[in-house]
């Protein structure tokens, strides 16, 4: 990170409109429009009509809408980003590897349980971290997740989701998780 | 002498061996995370807040404060060593003290940070002890419309005066406030923003926000980074005892860095990266060798350093007498006392004497735990910087994800916090501040609630937060705050950027 901004330029140098920029103020007045469109949706009882449930998400709403506005407008003149932070391309495999690892783990801790979707997580994000040892990746992973696991449920009593692997073990070591 | 004799109470609460082992796991997880990079305070304390279920209320907090001052620590050691900042409080200290490093003086950076640390975190504790009944005796007169300015005044600063840009700081401050409108509105029972999902009646867990955009948008951030740069650890060099020269050089820094730190921190301002960068600058001004900053000036260490320590206490000021939080830990540390059940505000310091004392008297006992851990026991620091970054992130995730799915077993609250992990990602890419997304959704529920009230008295006459002389005048200091930057920024140069690690 640098020390300084970057918006110190004039405005002949940045007239191009930051694309990225522009999505994202676009994104804000879209959530404030979603905002607006749902606080209509709130039924209001007349005995709270001064300063019913509405009165704060409409402020919200209109406080989004002006900041994506001038979110925009700031987009439109070329953005606030430095220009080395314009022209700076993602590592787009590393976020691929670490999002398929969120996915999928969202996929699977219900019905493979806890420790196989963790060890998937942990190897997909190491893996977009750029380690290549596999086998040392994964079984750091499953004993990380199995230690975690065992250490909610015995002190905490939590059950965090158990599937065949933690069943196995809990039968083979005699502890009945519940 | 009443603060006084309350403390000694206070030392009585804390120095029970229980509360001195919550103390000492406290400091040293505190200071683990503060030298990992891509973990922080914030994120700690979110995770572990389901202990707020199991163990009372004052080793909780005494636990969390210690995780606090302890990645204060931390942190600088991250800035000296690796040049990256452990946290956003330490980005000056990595200026001066990485060239320390470089030049074989790394020993002599960590103990000008850690007893800088030490002398500040004392100073400021202190500040803590004399300073918050005076706060609470002044805001026992405040109104709901009072409390409702306050509030305004201090998303304004947090959002809009510390941040790079305004409008993108307000933008994250009112993201949080519309996530903290999320469930069942508490005065009429009315769902908003649910969309049909049982699930979000209940609101949504600040647990899922902050683990979502400080765990998982930070790894998105730097895996989407992490294999363009390379960091380079700086082994342990020179000697850990200062030389004369260095002590005559750094007392003075200390003193300084305290007295700009602590009152910075406990306006409801906040922050501990403006008395970081303040502190720089007098030192660099006041310097018999200017010359030497830039290559390694010592001052440019001890300054810093003092200056965060104390900050992070003076924030503690209005979060304990106010209920004011001005930081994304204290937020959570706020929704800790919700959790108990426990309005932090002027009455906490009558109402839960034991834990108030008990907690600032833990805190003296904590920096001096920290002194220990991070000068002699420095080494074994060192190590957890040695850990390979992929296995770190790849853990960071496995933890936020049991930290989630442990609260209630839902995969709804993992999507969530994979959504708000997206987030979080797109605003650290775009240079948005996340704090105040934090800040927001647990200020957001209060200041309505304060706004409603006042309303209500007034019998809705929306004059009455202007009539009011003290809310006036805040609202009118929460417009200068605002408005006033810009102006002045016109003429002057821009500020610096927001930086990794702001949890």
């Amino acid at each position: 990170m640098t020390m300084t901004g970057g918006s110190a330029e004039g405005p002949t140098a940045r007239s191009r409109p930051a694309i990225g920029e522009a999505i994202i103020g676009a994104g804000v007045v879209a959530l404030a429009i979603v905002t607006f469109w749902q606080t209509m949706s709130i039924p209001v009882s007349p005995i709270y009509a001064k300063v019913g449930p509405t009165v704060v998400p409409m402020m919200t709403a209109a406080a989004l809408g002006l900041l994506g506005v001038l979110l925009l407008i700031d987009a439109w003149q070329g953005g606030w980003q430095t220009e080395e932070e314009k022209a700076f391309t993602p590592d787009r495999s590393a976020l691929l590897w670490v999002v398929a690892g969120l996915v999928l783990n969202v996929a699977l801790i219900g019905s493979a349980g806890f420790t196989i979707a963790s060890t998937i997580l942990f190897f997909c994000v190491a893996r977009g971290f750029g380690s290549n040892n596999t086998l040392r990746d994964a079984l750091i992973g499953a004993a990380f997740a199995l230690i975690a696991y065992f250490g909610f449920v015995t002190t905490l009593g939590i059950n965090i989701g158990s599937g065949f692997v933690e069943s196995a073990i809990e039968r083979l070591i005699g502890l009945e998780g519940g | 002498m009443d603060a006084f004799s309350e403390l000694l109470n206070g030392f009585a609460v804390a120095l029970t061996p229980m509360n001195l082992l919550w103390c000492l796991v406290g400091t040293t997880l505190g200071t683990a995370i503060g030298v990992l990079p891509g973990l922080g305070p914030a994120l700690t304390i979110a995770l572990l807040l389901p202990i707020t279920f199991k163990v009372e209320s004052t080793a909780a907090f005494i636990l969390f404060a210690g995780i606090y001052y302890g990645a204060m620590y931390g942190g600088s050691t991250t800035s000296i060593l690796l040049n990256t900042p452990g946290e956003s409080a330490t980005i000056v200290t990595a200026l001066e003290g990485n060239k320390m490093a470089r030049n074989g003086r790394a020993g002599a950076a960590l103990a000008t940070a850690a007893i800088g640390s030490f002398v500040a975190g004392t100073i400021g504790t202190l500040g803590i002890t004399f300073l918050a009944p005076v706060v609470v005796d002044w805001a026992l007169r405040f109104g709901p419309a009072d409390y409702f300015s306050l509030m305004v005044f201090a998303f304004v600063t947090v959002s809009a005066v510390l941040g790079s840009s305004a409008v993108r700081g307000l933008a994250t401050l009112f993201f949080g406030i519309w996530l903290g409108l999320i469930g069942v509105d508490l005065q009429t029972g009315q769902a908003r923003f649910t969309f049909g999902l049982a699930e979000l009646l209940d609101g949504i867990n600040v647990i899922v926000v902050a683990v979502g955009l400080f765990a998982v948008g930070e790894t998105l951030y730097v895996a989407s980074r992490y294999r363009l740069g390379k960091d380079e650890i700086i082994p342990l060099a020179g000697s850990l005892w200062m030389t004369a020269e260095e002590w005559r050089r750094s007392w003075k820094p200390w003193l300084r860095g305290a007295g700009i730190g602590f009152p910075i921190g406990a306006m409801p301002a906040g922050g501990a990266e403006i008395p970081t960068f303040l502190s720089y600058y007098i030192e660099r001004k006041l310097s018999a060798k200017p010359q030497e900053f830039g290559k390694g000036a010592i001052e440019g260490v001890a300054g810093p350093e003092a200056a965060n320590n104390a900050s992070a206490a003076g924030v503690l000021v209005p979060m304990l007498t106010l209920g004011l939080p001005t930081s994304a830990t204290a937020a959570i540390m706020l929704s800790a006392f919700q959790s108990y059940g426990i309005n932090p505000g002027p009455l906490l310091l009558q109402s839960q004497p034991q834990l108030v004392w008990g907690l600032i008297a833990s805190l003296f006992i904590g920096n001096v735990m920290l002194l220990v851990l991070n000068l002699p026991l420095i080494a074994i620091w060192v190590k957890l910087l040695q850990i390979p970054a992929p296995l770190l992130y790849a853990g960071i995730l496995v933890f936020a994800t049991i930290g989630t799915y442990g609260i209630t077993q839902s995969p709804v609250d993992l999507i969530l916090l994979y959504l708000i992990g997206g987030a979080g990602y797109l605003m650290r890419r775009y240079d948005f501040p996340v704090a105040p997304v934090i800040i927001g959704m647990i200020l957001g529920p209060l200041a309505e609630q304060n706004f409603r009230q006042a309303m209500t008295i007034s019998a809705g006459d929306w004059t009455v937060f202007f009539t009011r002389p003290l809310s006036a005048t805040i609202l009118a200091l929460a417009a200068l705050a605002l408005f006033g930057p810009k102006l002045y920024q016109l003429a002057l140069r821009p500020k610096p950027d927001h930086v990794p690690g702001d949890a």
